[in-house]
């Protein structure tokens, strides 16, 4: 129940900050986006609480403006891992037999496949020729988290699909097949509610995975382009930047870290119960 | 046994052909193949010489005639010629094998120990429980980059020991080392919690088995219970998590290579997917496939092996 608690806090604090987050930016005046050279490297200061990155932005404005991309992310991907991961989970233990031998093999061999290279590889594809916009940081998001359902689905799938197969088995969906309950109704109002305890850990755990994968894209330049800011980019120029300013290093991380954590005591509660 | 893998291993093979021929396709299927890079690359190029070259190097032929070619080649054991380096895609892959297997095994065998021993620590002596606990999630939360680069600012940076990051020019096994130990902890750090977490939690559960008990009222000594009756049967599930690893030790560490500057299978296979260098890609996806799945298969057998009441 502490963890829950500690988790959820956390979560309501990045929330808070990504909503503040454009208040803030006017409050102190300055654009997060706009490089401002004269006052590069800046130390903390009262006009920039957290000091300045190298092109004069300021830190702390563009922190909080990566809780926003950091949360969507995270929030969109694991709504879209559960959603198909539910459905495939589902499918392969109501059907059975050959559907669920084809979608877990699918399964295994996309498990079995090197995530990293691979999500690599996808996010470098020009996403316009399979009609997602490239632009901006929200079509950015669209493209990161298409990408991550991709492979997110997989680990619901079979956490749906080992419950999915006991919940079938248990004597009150035996009694409701006997009752002449239909197969969709059976599956809506018998099954899936069942499945709310293991989902919502899966759903937890598939938001601390897609955080950490935003901002390992963004990191290796794949992810949120510049000058939108996200953890992950604000990190990429900090490892060029260590032996002059090794500080700019220690914020993003320290975001990225706390959001990821968030998620996982989420889970960790959920799952203790 | 015997039927568990006569079934397995043919999925296995079914598996990295279907794999073989999606990622040639989808390979294929990218903007820009070597002929065009080279037109690119010489403007003195006419059209003529372009259809010339593409049907030399059978770039004219249909992507599934062209698979069935390559194909064909890797079961006479010919893998061709990485198109990037101009060599053999076998010679190619071969050094940055030995650096992923040397970087992540080491690494992987002190996380798989240090977690093992964590995780004992938490079962056994509930008062560590919540140390080891928040260990793990720090260890989990904490992106491998970031540590990698605090690991370089504290060590490198402020304190001067230990190099940043790259290689050695000359083999001394000391100065090996020197380079490893950076890259090394960031990747046993981040790959520690899992184990620790699992150790745990089998630990914890095995300690309620009646036998545990049964061993206690006989006076077995606790340390011969926590290692003779309870580590081997809760290493049972943990076979699966090695498994899994296993497949990591041949694909490499992308971020850790990276932030470290170390050539390895990770940036191998990302920059051959990237400039389209379809033999040496192929290959090296179909070896970190196979040994995924081969390490999986493994892991059943040996669970299985280990545990009879896996076997029905």
């Amino acid at each position: 129940m502490t963890r829950l608690r500690a988790g959820l806090a956390i979560l309501l604090l990045l929330v808070i900050a990504a909503v503040a987050a454009p208040g803030v930016a006017a409050w102190l005046g300055v654009d997060p986006d706009v490089p401002d050279i004269l006052a590069r490297q800046a130390p903390p200061s009262a006009d920039h609480p957290l000091g300045t990155d190298e092109l004069g932005r300021d830190i702390l404005v563009r922190l909080l403006v990566g809780a926003r991309v950091s949360l969507a992310v995270g929030a969109a991907a694991a709504v879209a891992s559960t959603v198909i991961g539910l459905a495939a989970g589902l499918l392969a233990a109501w059907r059975g037999g050959w559907v669920d031998a084809v979608v877990m093999r699918v399964a295994d061999g996309l498990l079995a496949l090197p995530a990293l290279p691979l999500l690599v590889l996808l996010a470098a594809l020009d996403p316009s020729a399979i009609g997602l916009p490239r632009g901006d940081a929200s079509a950015d998001v669209v493209r990161i988290v298409a990408i991550l359902a991709l492979f997110g689905w997989v680990g619901v799938a079979r956490l749906t699909r080992a419950a999915a197969i006991s919940v079938l088995a248990r004597d009150h969906v035996r009694a409701a097949r006997a009752l002449g309950v239909g197969e969709g109704r059976l599956l809506r109002r018998h099954v899936v509610p069942a499945l709310a305890a293991p989902l919502a850990v899966a759903g937890s755990l598939a938001v601390a995975g897609a955080i950490l994968a935003e901002s390992t894209l963004s990191f290796l330049g794949l992810g949120i382009q510049p000058p939108a800011a996200s953890w992950g980019n604000m990190l990429a120029n900090a490892q060029d930047l260590v032996f002059s300013a090794p500080m700019a290093a220690l914020w993003p991380g320290l975001a990225i870290a706390l959001a990821v954590a968030g998620a996982m005591l989420v889970a960790d509660g959920l799952r203790e119960g | 046994m015997l039927r568990t893998i006569a079934w397995r291993v043919p999925q296995i093979v079914a598996t990295l052909v279907i794999l073989s021929l999606v990622a040639y396709l989808a390979i294929g299927a990218m903007p820009g193949d070597p002929i065009s890079l080279a037109m690119m690359a010489d403007p003195r190029l006419g059209p003529e010489d372009v259809a010339r070259m593409r049907a030399l190097h059978g770039l004219d032929q249909p992507l599934l005639a062209r698979w069935s070619a390559w194909a064909t080649g890797v079961l006479r054991g010919e893998f061709g010629y990485s198109r990037l380096f101009a060599r053999p895609a076998a010679e190619v892959l071969w050094p940055a094998l030995r650096g992923s297997l040397v970087l992540l095994g080491t690494a992987l065998a002190l996380a798989a120990g240090i977690g093992v021993a964590a995780g004992m620590l938490a079962a056994l002596r509930p008062r560590w429980r919540g140390v080891v606990d928040a260990l793990a999630l720090v260890s989990q939360a904490v992106p491998a980059f970031w540590l990698g680069i605090l690991l370089i600012i504290l060590f490198a940076v402020t304190l001067g020991w230990l190099p940043a990051g790259g290689v050695p020019d000359s083999g001394g096994v000391a100065e090996t080392a020197r380079f490893l130990v950076l890259p090394v902890a960031t990747l046993a750090i981040a790959h520690l919690a899992a184990y620790a977490r699992h150790t745990a939690a089998a630990m914890a559960d095995v300690l309620r088995a009646p036998w545990i008990t049964a061993a206690r009222a006989r006076g077995a000594p606790e340390s011969r219970i926590a290692f003779r009756h309870a580590l081997p049967n809760a290493a049972v599930p943990l076979l699966s998590l090695l498994a899994l690893d296993a497949g990591g030790l041949v694909s490499g560490a992308l971020i850790t290579e990276t932030v470290f500057a170390r050539p390895g299978m990770g940036k191998l296979l990302t920059d051959a997917v990237m400039g389209s260098d379809q033999n040496l890609a192929l290959l090296a996806l179909l070896l970190v496939a196979g040994v995924t799945m081969l390490a999986t298969l493994a892991a059943d057998v040996a669970q299985r092996a280990l545990d009879p009441r896996l076997a029905a």
